[in-house]
């Protein structure tokens, strides 16, 4: 089911290469920030506004560089969005041919009900919060495990490897504490 | 027209080959942190090379346009954002991409994730103006660096090294590293074995 990891990571370079070749690196975090923009203009239209050179925001981070971010909130149909969406999109093709995911593991996968049981709930409960975490932490060092990791090391780029670094100082003991069992 | 066409096919493949590699699920996500399972480890590794390999070996016979390269800043808040995000990412077996894409795949609390990631995201930018006068996003060693010099990238290097070869020679330590690496560091967790799937 799962692909022999020289068959995986020659895909998985290669998809890496193909992005650099066509357009740019590959990165996802920020569309959380663009999609939190929509959701936000759509509440409180006014949120992002239009200037003479561009966008703006009354939120300091969808401000920056130029309004960047808010350009991209007031048109969502640019390539770094459509991205996301044609990756969710991937991935529910590619699950839907292989079989899908069988019940019991999409509510917890298996090393969760190993470690703490059937308690889908508890599980959500953790999956919520290690998202917050994960998306604070990506925006405060302006990339994630695709956009710092892959393409950044990819790339030779020094915050790459500080990224790295970082995440897995963090990621193996709190693997190792968390999971024991599986 | 063409970069959406571009972003559907791309982002098409990269959440299928996400999917097909077991990056959308958590119990390959959380064997490679724990160490059990190294696989999904050097599927990235020979990834990570292959691209690199790819990249600047395009790029020294001009097939690459080097324009293309975005490298991003260093400074103290990346380490510290990685940090978190490693905290977060063995806790609940997802990272932003495998996380969106797992929700896709059909599992249930990676949805319970995207909402945790939209609103960490959300307070990031509410505290943003305290980073950003704490200094922690300043730039350190020169901020958007590589580790060569790429001719023409308009970033600098940190060294004079030729940045293409230097590329070229880290690409193939990391397809190295993926072959020798072997399948598991520790032995198994006590009891049951989780099948991976």
């Amino acid at each position: 089911m799962t692909l022999n990891w020289k068959i995986g990571g020659l895909l998985l370079g290669t998809v890496f290469f193909a992005a650099v070749l066509l357009v740019k690196p590959i990165g996802v975090s920020t569309q959380f920030v663009i999609l939190d923009g929509i959701i936000a203009d759509a509440v409180n239209p006014g949120f992002i506004t239009q200037t003479e050179e561009g966008y703006t925001s009354t939120n300091a981070y969808m401000a920056k560089s130029g309004g960047k971010y808010a350009a991209n909130a007031s048109n969502p149909l640019n390539y770094s969005f459509v991205f996301v969406l044609a990756m969710a999109l991937g991935a529910f093709l590619s699950s839907r041919l292989r079989g899908g995911i069988d019940k019991l593991e999409r509510a917890a996968p298996a090393i969760w009900r190993a470690n703490f049981g059937d308690t889908p709930w508890k599980r959500y409960g953790v999956a919520f919060l290690g998202g917050f975490i994960v998306l604070y932490g990506a925006r405060l060092a302006g990339g994630c495990t695709s956009g710092h990791m892959m393409s950044g090391m990819m790339q030779t780029s020094l915050s790459g490897y500080i990224f790295a670094l970082g995440a897995f100082a963090a990621a193996i003991p709190t693997a190792m504490l968390m999971y024991k069992r599986g | 027209m063409t970069s959406i066409l571009l972003a559907i096919v791309i982002g098409a493949a990269f959440g299928a080959v996400l999917d097909r590699i077991g990056a959308t699920s958590p119990n390959w996500i959380v064997g490679m942190l724990t160490l059990r399972r190294l696989h999904l480890m050097k599927t990235i590794l020979l990834a990570i090379g292959t691209g690199s390999i790819l990249m600047f070996g395009g790029q020294m016979i001009g097939l690459v346009d080097v324009g293309h390269m975005s490298v991003k800043a260093a400074y103290i808040g990346v380490f510290i954002g990685g940090l978190l995000l490693g905290a977060g990412w063995a806790a609940s077996g997802y990272c932003p991409g495998t996380g969106v894409a797992a929700a896709a795949a059909g599992r249930k609390d990676a949805l319970f994730f995207i909402a945790g990631g939209l609103l960490g995201a959300a307070t990031y930018m509410a505290t943003y103006p305290a980073w950003k006068a704490s200094g922690m996003l300043d730039d350190v060693a020169g901020g958007k660096v590589t580790l060569g010099t790429v001719p023409g990238s308009g970033y600098d290097g940190l060294t004079a090294i030729s940045g293409d070869l230097l590329g070229i020679a880290l690409g193939a330590v990391f397809v190295l590293v993926a072959f020798v690496l072997p399948d598991s560091l520790v032995g198994g967790g006590e009891g049951a074995e989780v099948p991976a799937e």
